[in-house]
């Protein structure tokens, strides 16, 4: 109890607690014995399904834990990865694949073809690329242990590429237990056959994750290569830190607390750059492309001529110069495939390329029935890059004179939910939201899904084009590379022509980290690979 | 005092009745969609209201508050639609850093902010008194994350004496605690220190200028005296309330310091949780926060009988 004489002693008491600093102890960061990585990822690891979410750190956690049937090297080719061998019936229908030697889950369990093909017919329920390959599949099915027969309905050309894709939901194999699981619940148990362990009790959602080295794992032999060649994992232990600010992740960074860093904010690179002791790298895949996606189904946007009036009035230039200050990091971009990757096409988008032409929009405006009615925008102001962006395009929209804009700002997550709504703009639907893509989603027309013009089935905005949709199936179903290529190129020109979106840029979103500290750092969009690397 | 105590818990019962439907209302009426965000960004329409039936999240709000009430009564507060972990597994994880750097910074605010206050109001108008005062505006008006930023660069990456961000679990040592907690109490205190300084200051201003003061100082009591003790303890009920006004600063402060030093604390947790929209850690961590409201309001009104033998329950 506090007493009348011992009261101003005891504030004076905790003064001097207080006051007990440690101003001159030593440096923050004890080295530990072990060989730790310590990682500070675009976001926190709070799901352990990679299927049950499509957000790209689910796929970061994944591949962490999980192993897959083929990968990408750094070329972004597919290569085997727990596949030994497979041969192709000469129909092109039937895929026989034989699994490696010596693959083991992390309970000591031998994988076997009854994982890879529960594992399979789960993620086929989530992923875009997946239902697709489904829907072509006639059986899949477990011959012998190591044996598994992939039998299509039609000689589908992207079998392989699909199963060797990154990005988000990628194809992990799991136990058969786990890959039971209905694909819209989570897995309880996270046991994978990957390089590394998930360490259940030292995972703090929203702060920490953990991994230690399967000792067990077996790489394949070739020399490491993106997601492809020998995964040898090089430290004991990986630590992935969830810092939300930018700000306070560069400066741990700087002060040598974490190693790496994969998602930099741009207006720090500059900063990053100077520092001794950090390295910035990129994947010429590595990047995010913005889109600005329209309604098809309300006026004005349902009319394809006040689609194609606005790339009168966006100007690439100005998003990238608001998004990311440095050229190095700039890419003007008139591919809908992403620039810097095997698609790459601006076929359709020479009419769009000069300079802005607000006359040409306000005519075509006018022949689409435009008369003035509001047009609402969500405007994302929590978000890194999609904030300026509007911004830019409020900018741009109100210079025109003649659009009556109802901008209506929000978080992100409500724009999420605002988007789903089909109803008018009065009715609480909208006209125009911002978003954004990877360079890497939209290199391939089957996995860039907001390209698709399936009406109903189409991602938000629901462009409808059935010759679109039926040049995407030529795509799947092309032999080789070249002719893929030469379907890229129409569908370039069919997309200028129909505007199922704008996109306004293409920017690098480089990785930073120590290379005083580690080395053998290979760089992969979106989802960077964390074995191989050397702690000093 | 103890029918007093029964009666003020008591009535905590309506309150965190009413905190909990308003919370509920609140959040499942604002637009979002936890469903949505776990889908990801290629998701279909289709797969999104999928994910939505399984979390049950398609019944009907009355539905899902009746399924929320009775977990409530069952002391279960739910489990993270993200994490699948219990959100009472969640808030123990976090409960000790965000403890720590509360009681860090309340002690450190009432350490320094009291005398300040009462050297304050004994050099009244003099420069002493200036610079406090200006210490006081200048510690509301600068928000808590320009002192941080400002803080980690000065300390941690310019002279490097402490870690830029994390927090040090009491298990490590309270050494290595102590370092990783130091940068974001002083932030966090700054404004706390400055609403106390001030309330200090005012209160002993006007108790300065009582009879039984004057009578102290003819009879030669030392001046020390006559502050610590005739003034300051007369002047301590005030002090005291705004302490505890202050807490409610407190919570929100937490918010920002935490994300600035990266602290895994129950700030953090609840921002986190907000941008996901998950519901149930929204949901337990308001009820606890306003549980803790409330039962610090109680203490600070069972104090008030330590400092004012005048006051009775």
């Amino acid at each position: 109890m506090l007493t009348r004489a011992k009261f101003p002693e005891l504030w004076l008491a905790t003064a001097v607690l207080a006051a007990v600093g440690s101003i001159g102890a030593p440096d923050a960061v004890a080295q530990p014995k072990e060989k730790v990585l310590r990682a500070a990822m675009h976001a926190d690891v709070r799901t352990v399904d990679p299927f049950w979410t499509t957000q790209t750190i689910a796929a970061i956690h994944g591949l962490m834990v999980y192993d897959t049937l083929f990968s990408s090297d750094i070329n972004l080719d597919p290569k085997p990865q727990m596949v030994e061998s497979w041969t192709v019936s000469p129909d092109r229908k039937v895929y026989t694949f034989k699994l490696r030697d010596g693959l083991k889950f992390h309970d000591g369990t031998a994988v076997t073809s009854k994982d890879v093909v529960a594992s399979m017919n789960r993620w086929g329920k989530r992923d875009g690329a997946g239902k697709q390959l489904m829907g072509y599949t006639k059986a899949l099915t477990a011959k012998d242990a190591k044996t598994f027969e992939w039998a299509l309905t039609e000689p589908y050309g992207l079998l392989i590429d699909i199963l060797a894709k990154t990005g988000t939901s990628i194809p992990f194999v799991m136990r058969e237990k786990e890959a039971l699981v209905d694909a819209f619940s989570q897995i309880q148990e996270v046991v994978g056959s990957g390089p590394f362990m998930f360490k259940r009790d030292e995972w703090v959602p929203g702060s920490k994750t953990v991994y230690v080295k399967f000792k067990e794992y077996i790489p394949r032999k070739e020399p490491a290569s993106g997601h492809a060649g020998g995964k040898v994992v090089k430290v004991d232990r990986v630590e992935f830190i969830w810092l939300s600010d930018p700000q306070t992740a560069q400066s741990a960074l700087v002060a040598g607390e974490i190693d790496y860093l994969e998602n930099p904010a741009i207006d720090f690179m500059p900063n990053l750059k100077k520092t001794p002791g950090i390295k910035l790298e990129v994947h010429p895949a590595m990047g995010t492309m913005g889109i600005l996606q329209l309604n098809h189904l309300h006026p004005p946007f349902n009319n394809v001529k006040a689609r194609q009036a606005m790339y009168y009035l966006i100007n690439n230039a100005d998003y990238l110069n608001t998004i990311a200050a440095d050229e190095s990091l700039q890419t003007l971009c008139f591919s809908y495939f992403g620039c810097g990757v095997s698609m790459e096409t601006d076929a359709g988008s020479e009419p769009y390329k000069g300079a802005k032409n607000i006359a040409r929009a306000e005519q075509l405006f006018k022949e689409a029935g435009y008369k003035g009615e509001p047009i609402t925008i969500l405007h994302a102001t929590d978000h890194q890059y999609i904030n300026p962006a509007n911004l830019v395009m409020i900018q741009q929209l109100r210079k025109a004179g003649f659009l009556k804009l109802d901008v209506q700002a929000m978080d992100w997550g409500s724009v999420v939910s605002r988007r789903a709504k089909k109803e008018t703009p009065a009715q609480g639907g909208w006209n125009i939201f911002i978003t954004g893509t990877t360079v890497l989603t939209s290199s391939s027309p089957v996995t860039h899904t907001s390209i698709g013009m399936g009406c109903d089935k189409a991602w938000f905005g629901w462009p409808c084009d059935k010759k679109f949709e039926d040049l995407r199936k030529d795509w799947a179903f092309a032999p080789d590379i070249a002719a893929r290529k030469k379907i890229a190129v129409e569908l370039s020109k069919r997309a200028y022509d129909q505007v199922p979106y704008i996109s306004f840029a293409q920017w690098r979103n480089p990785v930073a980290y120590r290379s005083d500290r580690l080395s053998g750092v290979q760089t992969m969009p979106s989802v960077p690979p964390m074995w191989n690397i050397e702690t000093k | 005092m103890t029918a007093y105590i029964v009666r003020r818990l008591l009535a905590t019962i309506p309150v965190m009745v009413v905190v909990a439907l308003f919370v509920f209302l609140l959040l499942h009426l604002t637009p979002g969609d936890p469903a949505a965000v776990i889908a990801g960004d290629d998701a279909s329409p289709a797969d999104i209201e999928a994910i939505r039936r399984k979390l049950g999240l398609d019944l009907a709000i009355w539905q899902q508050f009746v399924i929320y009430v009775g977990n409530l009564l069952r002391g279960d507060l739910g489990t993270s639609i993200f994490s699948n972990l219990p959100v009472l597994t969640l808030v123990k994880q976090r409960l000790e850093p965000s403890l720590v750097l509360a009681v860090s910074t309340l002690v450190l605010a009432i350490a320094l902010a009291i005398p300040m206050g009462v050297l304050a109001a004994w050099k009244a108008r003099s420069w002493i008194d200036r610079v406090v005062m200006g210490f006081s505006v200048l510690g509301f008006a600068v928000p808590v994350f320009l002192i941080g930023y400002l803080l980690i660069y000065v300390f941690a990456i310019e002279l490097r004496w402490l870690p830029v961000q994390g927090y040090r679990p009491l298990a490590q040592g309270i050494e290595q605690t102590a370092r990783s907690i130091l940068l974001p109490a002083i932030a966090l205190s700054m404004v706390y220190m400055a609403l106390i300084a001030r309330m200090t200051r005012a209160s002993m201003l006007e108790v300065l200028s009582e009879d039984y003061i004057r009578t102290a100082h003819s009879k030669g009591v030392a001046t020390i005296v006559v502050l610590l003790r005739h003034a300051l303890k007369n002047a301590a009920v005030p002090i005291v309330t705004v302490i505890g006004i202050g807490l409610t600063l407190l919570i929100s402060g937490v918010v920002i310091t935490e994300t600035v030093f990266n602290i895994p604390g129950l700030g953090r947790l609840t921002v986190d949780a907000i941008l996901k929209r998950d519901y149930p850690i929204i949901q337990g961590l308001i009820i606890l926060f306003a549980g803790a409201k409330v039962l610090v309001n109680l203490m600070i009104d069972i104090s008030y009988v330590f400092f004012d033998p005048r006051i009775r329950y």
